[in-house]
């Protein structure tokens, strides 16, 4: 099961109902997925020379007070923070290995969600509804989201085995299925020094392609490539700084509509998610074809 | 015309109403309005009525179907008329994966494509779609009919028992089993009287028939001493 969702404005500037527009498509996808909710959004771009950390801890009262304190004193370029509980986002201007370096030293029991100009990450373990409520997704505008309703099939029910998985400069990924050569393709990744926060089989596929694009490969050409490399059931829905793609696996088991407007690109596990938007009923709507990329960019 | 608008109705409300209709029931024309992608809308009707449903539907619409007719305007999800018994479901646009799953009868009419698996192990319905049809289509088919009159996904009719395959245009691949026939001339008068009932135009003389080789189900006689 699980349910994956999508929504891409194809230009302008940040649009306000973003999130809750994917708040809505979120919560028809709760049956999919009632294990854990998660969504990232691509917001606002950091300050040049900055960017964007969302950080996680595992302890419900976890004191960013002082961790903010510790950090401006490192970093002095560190920007006020915005918390939403257990998560906090830190846009920080410094150099970003060096920032992760002293986090791994000086905090390792925090985890890093995702990172990049714009992309913020956020997931917890429970139903859409109660889970966009916790971090405020209603409120947050932005260009472009993805979204994850997980029903666990290869990994265990925690915030940290929620998806979306971010493992490079501003790309996320949400996975419908499920990969059986996870652990080998890890294995080879770690090698090529792609870290792993957990032994979820969705952050390697996320890893693979941050592997592939930092070859130089476009978001398309990785996306071609992991057809041949990755084996198991999927439709994965991908996002970029600028840009928005799936892919469904050869055989196509796991199911995808898209919608397409003049404004907008939707993806959505089901029809339902997609017919909660405005002008939904005049959108033109398929199902994407097996072993095909699918991919926009923002000009 | 009985309107039932799902906007505040439910899906189980409109289906215990069409399942209490009994065959001298004077609701004989139902609308559907605002489907917006729910599942299981007018699943197991029994009774001979006319249900129209205005927009697009989710999984399994129309499933086990018998006597009804059910036109969806609109695109269907995965599983449309699915194990249908008799009757016509008909959609006027695309139809996700498994359209008319294991339909045993009745007939099924796509008038846009249809996704992956169309005709799963059909047992005896007729379907014809207007546009193509995604891989894997009627998949280990026992008995009835598909015609396809664009093109066919990758291994069509794998596995295939006794279903009769017509394909307008370009087959990517045919499965296990599955190989081209003779079009004969009943096979021509047999496509061109199901698209006269579907009321989609297009040339029987133009399809090519496929069915199975009959290869793999039966008891093979060069392994008679393998028992």
């Amino acid at each position: 099961m699980c349910g994956i969702v999508g929504l891409f404005f194809k230009r302008g500037l940040a649009v306000p109902s973003l999130g809750r527009l994917l708040a809505r498509m979120l919560s028809q996808m709760a049956e999919r997925g009632p294990d854990s909710t998660g969504f990232a959004l691509y917001g606002d771009a950091a300050p040049q020379g900055t960017f964007k950390a969302t950080l996680h801890s595992p302890h419900a009262e976890y004191d960013w007070a002082a961790f903010e304190a510790e950090l401006s004193a490192t970093f002095p370029s560190a920007y006020p923070a915005r918390y939403y509980g257990s998560q906090a986002i830190y846009t920080i201007g410094a150099d970003r290995w060096q920032f992760f370096s002293w986090l791994t030293c000086h905090h390792p029991e925090l985890v890093t969600f995702g990172f990049g100009e714009r992309i913020e990450v956020f997931k917890d373990v429970g139903l859409p509804d109660a889970v966009a409520k916790r971090f405020g997704l209603e409120h947050r505008s932005g260009t472009h989201a993805l979204g994850h309703t997980r029903m666990a099939t290869e990994s265990a029910v925690t915030t940290e085995h929620s998806h979306p998985f971010s493992t490079g400069l501003d790309l996320c990924l949400v996975h419908n299925g499920s990969l059986s050569n996870h652990n080998w393709v890890r294995q080879s990744l770690r090698r090529e020094g792609i870290r792993f926060v957990t032994d979820n089989d969705t952050e390697v596929a996320a890893g693979y392609l941050t592997w592939r694009l930092g070859q130089g490969m476009s978001l398309k050409e990785a996306l071609e490539a992991a057809l041949t490399e990755l084996d198991g059931f999927y439709t994965f829905a991908v996002g970029t700084k600028d840009g928005f793609a799936i892919l469904r696996d050869p055989i196509a088991c796991k199911p995808a509509v898209l919608a397409e407007t003049e404004d907008w690109v939707a993806m959505a596990t089901e029809y339902r998610a997609i017919a909660t938007l405005p002008n939904a009923s005049t959108a033109e709507i398929w199902e994407p074809r097996p072993a095909t990329v699918y991919s926009w960019e923002r000009h | 015309m009985i309107e039932v608008d799902l906007a505040r109705s439910s899906v189980r409300t409109l289906n215990e109403r069409l399942h209490h209709l009994t065959p001298r029931a004077n609701e004989l024309h139902w609308r559907v309005l605002n489907p917006a992608g729910a599942h299981n809308i007018a699943v197991g009707i029994t009774q001979r009525v006319d249900v129209e449903i205005k927009g697009h539907v989710g999984y399994y619409c129309a499933g086990m179907n018998a006597a009804a007719t059910v036109v969806v305007d609109g695109h269907a999800g995965t599983g449309l008329a699915e194990n249908i018994m008799s009757g016509l479901v008909r959609v006027r646009g695309n139809a996700s994966q498994s359209a008319a799953a294991s339909g045993r009868g009745g007939f099924v009419v796509i008038e846009g494509s249809a996704g992956a698996r169309c005709g799963i192990s059909m047992k005896g319905v007729a379907i014809v779609v207007g546009g193509s049809v995604g891989h894997m289509s009627a998949f280990m088919g026992q008995a009835g009919t598909l015609i396809v009159c664009g093109e066919a996904g990758q291994d069509l009719g794998d596995s295939l028992y006794e279903a009769e395959i017509f394909v307008a245009g370009t087959v990517a691949s045919l499965g296990a089993d599955c190989i081209e026939k003779e079009m004969t001339q009943d096979a021509v008068e047999h496509v061109a009287a199901l698209l006269d009932r579907a009321g989609i135009t297009a040339n029987a003389n133009r399809f090519r028939h496929y069915g199975s080789a009959r290869r793999l189900y039966n008891f093979h006689i060069d392994h008679a001493r393998e028992y």
